[in-house]
């Protein structure tokens, strides 16, 4: 038993999931002093993927433990309430590892004739690092340090291709849009700690009710912090960066940024709101509801919209990827004063995870066509069912789950997050929701059509079959599918954990 | 937990088959759908289920759990048959075995990847037809989508690509509008059910328990509700207008899987729209008697007279599958127990039949390379055996006693003219009737030019009698078509008995 607070462990050990990934980013920086030549991709890419599993498999058995969940006493406070570690915090901790993982594996191939492996794999565990520390954040001054800690690998890891100039651009871009929000982001916590005194999210939502002659200033400082998530969460209006980003990237490190940094936005975002703004307890004129249900809808029509005229299936992944976090605003779009609150909210955090196996699998999916040199529109990839059979089926699986088609893990958390959202009386929040989802299966099967359907017309002969990213698309695919079954515990975990929240 | 296994064993022998070397795919997927035959005509011989599944019977080979706790409304893994689902269910075990075997001579490309999605669709078929929960039935129901959609698309005719999409679209648009329509009865239902279980919705919806539901009031939500999930159905059946995507799907379909999709996939949506809008909401139904029994009538005829115009003969099935569902629909709102009853009987006769006329046309076009009537004549002095069994096909098409069409359309028409839902229901009944003679014309005409007279055949291929594995189906098909129209009463009963309740409980029948 080593179900913290009930036992003789330190509470220090509940961050033990990120001092596993901060510390073996930390030994492949050892290792790679030892020897900086070296490009001995299988142990750097073994190790990163072994930390980033070991610190799954510990945050998973503090969550089945039930650490820092009511069972056992409650959230674990740390550092003067900095930080604190709950069912929340644990679960997000899960999606981040897990899609760490697999982008390390397959990181092994995509970049085995790079220099600087031991930094790239580095760099992923201190960005995983920083995501864990968001999740865990209980103070906007937390909140902000790891949203840089998470944000600073990433400019450095999107222009890791150096020689490749749309990688540049990329990062660039995204480093000046990451900046710009960062100052945006911390100018709203300066004016909401103008009102209310205090930096603690549980101190913000008592000293609110003292803040009445200050409304205006409150309500900008809370607007422009949801501009900083915004942009983490690649929502509309600061989702520009993102199908740049994305594109330009190196494909493993578009899987961890449209699927990882982007739950880490949002587990921020919902300890944010939900903790220091309450909604029982925000003065008159203040209600941010409003703004996440604009959000929501104009961000999912958006990206699906955009997404159905590319032509480049990195770009339409993107911006589906900006769809799906319109989907996942509906958890605190639906939000009420008195509402069936936390069955929402956990049905966005169980489609977060479920994205994360479908959604970095498919992005996964491409790092392979491009480690095979085949081309990046839809066209390229026609045919591709036949020579590559398993990694096809994979992707196809990705697609329909994308896609919300029953009967893979996407139809599930889609299914639970527009039920819960119709449960909390925003029927219309979940009708936009499934006609969006329902329009998205245009352009998903553009690409399962391409696969399967359309003759192949290029005289491309694929490669070696890469172990590494083999492994990791498959991994995602059975992922996926094992989600069918096994969504009952993910869903429940999710909801309760979710609760202990209101 | 015989369901599940039928089930499993389909999804792994799907499996085993994709992984399997292509020269042998063919004959193990046969082999192993062989199970699922057994597994079906095991249970058909200790059925034992009463009554109507959804209104209190009891049921058969039924598992019941919860499988996820969501909010107020559990989802339970619920599965189990009645008598309208025992028929459908051999139904789906047989056919699929029979075109997978018709599928050895005309799929020469990919046949792993083929077998294996058919077998994939079967395992699919038989969730649907068992399924007892909202939940579970509608992942089945979707996931028939994704396999019909690649047989079409890759092992299609020239135009395949387009087939497979308009498919596809078409019936996933529809699947969204029943979707709508059902969770809004569910949520206006309230708290007076706690799970998507269709029994508990079929018994509070008849209890009188429904309320409003966003903005709308009872009343005005249960008719939004049934023409959302009308509609929905109506595409997968298809009725007319919403007919289109269907004849585009079989030309275009190769043999087998136009096998499949005429003979279980469009009974998919009567069978549904049996569940759901017939039995569940039966005072709607009554006040929609009109209209609903006016799209038969002009399915029936519309859906013949278009097959009249026809050149292609796999287009003539097609169209006639239409009109032959047009009864169907036809029977199912008569009301009375040889209308309802001799619908669910007629889509296992219709399966059959239909299966076994698009896999005679199948062959043929194996052994011509075309379907044009205008290409051909007096086959039948090259393909004796073929001939003979699509001209005893087309006689079982055109309702001859002692064939499973008669039985199903007699009861079909039995029932609609003595109904007593609507006072006109007797005229809709003759004015369907005259769709007797005109497929009687556009069977006989194709036959007449196509298969006798003397031999004509403008093409290069050299016409003989088509291999044993390829007649074998065809002759097994017309033996269970003949079996089926002198003994109705293997299915009748069962039939009967689910069908009665419907007919007999609650709302203001």
């Amino acid at each position: 038993m080593l179900a913290l607070q009930s036992s003789p462990l330190p509470d220090w050990m509940a961050v033990s999931p990120a001092l596993i990934l901060a510390l073996t980013g930390l030994l492949l920086l050892a290792i790679d002093s030892i020897d900086p030549t070296s490009s001995n991709s299988p142990l750097l890419a073994g190790l990163s993927t072994a930390g980033s599993l070991f610190a799954f498999a510990v945050a998973g058995w503090f969550l089945i433990e039930g650490t820092g969940q009511s069972a056992t006493g409650g959230a674990i406070s740390l550092y003067g309430d900095a930080l604190v570690v709950d069912g929340m915090s644990l679960f997000f901790t899960l999606i981040f590892t897990v899609v760490a993982a697999m982008v390390s594996i397959a990181s092994m191939d995509y970049i085995s004739k790079e220099r600087y492996q031991g930094e790239f794999y580095a760099l992923v565990l201190f960005a995983a690092t920083g995501m864990v520390l968001m999740s865990m954040s209980n103070s906007l001054a937390t909140a902000f340090v790891s949203l840089e800690l998470a944000s600073l690998p990433s400019y450095a890891l999107v222009a890791f291709l150096k020689d490749n100039r749309g990688s540049v651009e990329a990062a660039m871009k995204y480093f000046l849009i990451g900046a710009l929000s960062s100052a945006v982001f911390a100018f709203g916590i300066s004016l909401v700690y103008a009102v209310t005194g205090s930096l603690l999210l549980p101190d913000i939502a008592s000293a609110l009710s003292g803040a009445d002659g200050m409304t205006g200033v409150l309500g900008m400082g809370m607007l422009m912090i949801l501009g900083g998530f915004a942009f983490k969460t690649a929502s509309v209006p600061f989702h520009f960066w993102a199908p740049e980003a994305y594109e330009g990237a190196p494909a493993p490190i578009s899987a961890f940024l449209s699927s990882a940094s982007k739950a880490a936005g949002f587990a921020i975002a919902f300890r944010v709101f939900v903790e220091a703004f309450p909604l029982g307890g925000l003065p008159a004129g203040v209600d941010w509801v409003l703004a996440f249900q604009i959000l929501a809808v104009v961000t999912m029509t958006l990206g699906n919209f955009a997404a159905a005229t590319q032509e480049n299936v990195k770009r339409m992944l993107a911006y589906s990827s900006v769809g799906h976090a319109g989907y996942a605003l509906i958890g605190l779009a639906a939000l009420s004063a008195n509402g069936p609150n936390a069955n929402v909210l956990g049905a966005s955090m169980a489609h977060l995870l479920v994205y994360g196996f479908m959604n970095t699998g498919a992005f996964l999916f491409i790092a392979l066509a491009e480690h095979w040199g085949v081309g990046r529109t839809f066209e390229d990839y026609n045919g591709l069912g036949a020579k590559a059979p398993m990694a096809s089926v994979a992707m196809s699986v990705f697609m329909f789950s994308l896609a919300g088609l029953p009967p893979f893990g996407g139809f599930f958390s889609k299914y639970a997050l527009f039920y819960s959202a119709i449960e909390a009386g925003f029927w219309w929040l979940a009708a936009v929701g499934a006609i969006n989802s329902a329009l998205s299966l245009f352009y998903y099967s553009r690409v399962v059509k391409a696969l399967w359907i359309e003759d192949d017309t290029s005289s491309l002969e694929l490669g070696s079959k890469p172990v590494g990213l083999y492994t990791a698309v498959i991994f995602a695919a059975v992922g996926t599918l094992l989600l069918l079954p096994a969504f009952r515990p993910v869903i429940e975990t999710a909801q309760t954990v979710a609760a202990a929240l209101f | 937990m015989l369901i599940e296994g039928l089930i499993a064993v389909a999804f792994v022998a799907a499996l085993v088959v994709f992984v399997s070397p292509d020269e042998y795919a063919g004959r193990l997927a046969a082999a192993l759908s062989l199970v699922p035959i057994a597994g079906s005509l095991y249970m058909w011989s200790q059925f034992d289920a009463t009554g109507n599944a959804l209104l209190g019977g009891s049921i058969a080979f039924e598992t019941d759990f919860v499988w996820l706790a969501l909010g107020g409304l559990d989802v339970h893994w619920f599965v189990g048959m009645d008598g309208i689902s025992m028929p459908l269910v051999v139904l789906t075990t047989i056919l699929t075995t029979l075109a997978i075997v018709s599928a050895w001579t005309p799929i020469d490309t990919r046949q792993s990847q083929f077998y294996g999605l058919m077998l994939f669709m079967e395992a699919n078929l038989l969730g649907v037809f068992t399924a007892l929960d909202f939940f579970v039935w509608f992942v089945f129901w979707e996931a028939v989508l994704v396999p019909m959609y690649f047989l079409i698309g890759i092992w299609g005719g020239p135009r395949r690509k387009y087939a497979a999409i308009k498919f596809f679209v078409y019936t996933n648009i529809a699947s969204l509008a029943m979707f709508i329509g059902f969770i809004a009865l569910v949520f206006g239902l309230g708290d007076s059910v706690s799970s998507m279980r269709l029994p508990e919705i079929a018994m509070a919806l008849r209890g009188g328990e429904l309320g409003g539901f966003a903005g709308l009031d009872a009343g005005a939500l249960k008719l939004a509700a049934f023409l959302a999930m009308f509609v929905g159905f109506a595409v997968k059946v298809p009725v007319v207008p919403l007919h289109t995507w269907l004849p585009d799907a079989h030309v275009e379909a190769p043999t087998p899987a136009s096998v499949m999709l005429a003979g279980v996939l469009l009974k998919m949506g009567t069978y549904a729209l049996l569940r759901f809008n017939f039995t569940m909401m039966p005072d709607v139904a009554q006040a929609l008697v009109v209209p609903i029994a006016l799209i038969a009538v002009i399915s029936v005829i519309y859906g013949a007279v278009l097959a009249l115009a026809q050149q292609d003969l796999k287009r003539i099935v097609a169209y006639s599958s239409v009109s032959s569902m047009g009864y169907v629909i036809l029977g199912l709102v008569a009301y009375t127990t040889y209308g309802v009853g001799g619908a669910t009987f007629q889509m296992v006769a219709h399966g059959l039949i239909s299966g076994l006329m698009f896999m005679a046309v199948g062959v043929i076009y194996n052994t011509t390379h075309t379907r044009m009537v205008g290409d051909m004549s007096g086959i039948a002095d090259r393909m004796p055996v073929t001939s003979g069994i699509f001209v005893a096909g087309a006689f079982g098409y055109m309702g001859l006693p002692l064939m499973a069409g008669f039985a199903g359309e007699f009861f079909i028409f039995q029932g609609a003219f003595t109904s007593t839902v609507h006072s006109a229901m007797p005229l809709f009944t003759a004015a369907a009737m005259f769709g007797i003679v005109i497929v009687a014309g556009y069977l006989l005409l194709a036959m007449q030019r196509t298969l006798f007279g003397p031999f004509r055949f403008d093409g290069e291929y050299e016409v003989t009698e088509a291999a044993f594995h390829d007649v074998a189906p065809l002759a097994v098909l017309l033996l269970l078509v003949i079996v089926l129209g002198v003994a109705p009463d293997l299915f009748f009963q069962m039939i009967q008995q689910a069908v009665n309740p419907i007919l007999q409980t609650g709302g203001g029948l």
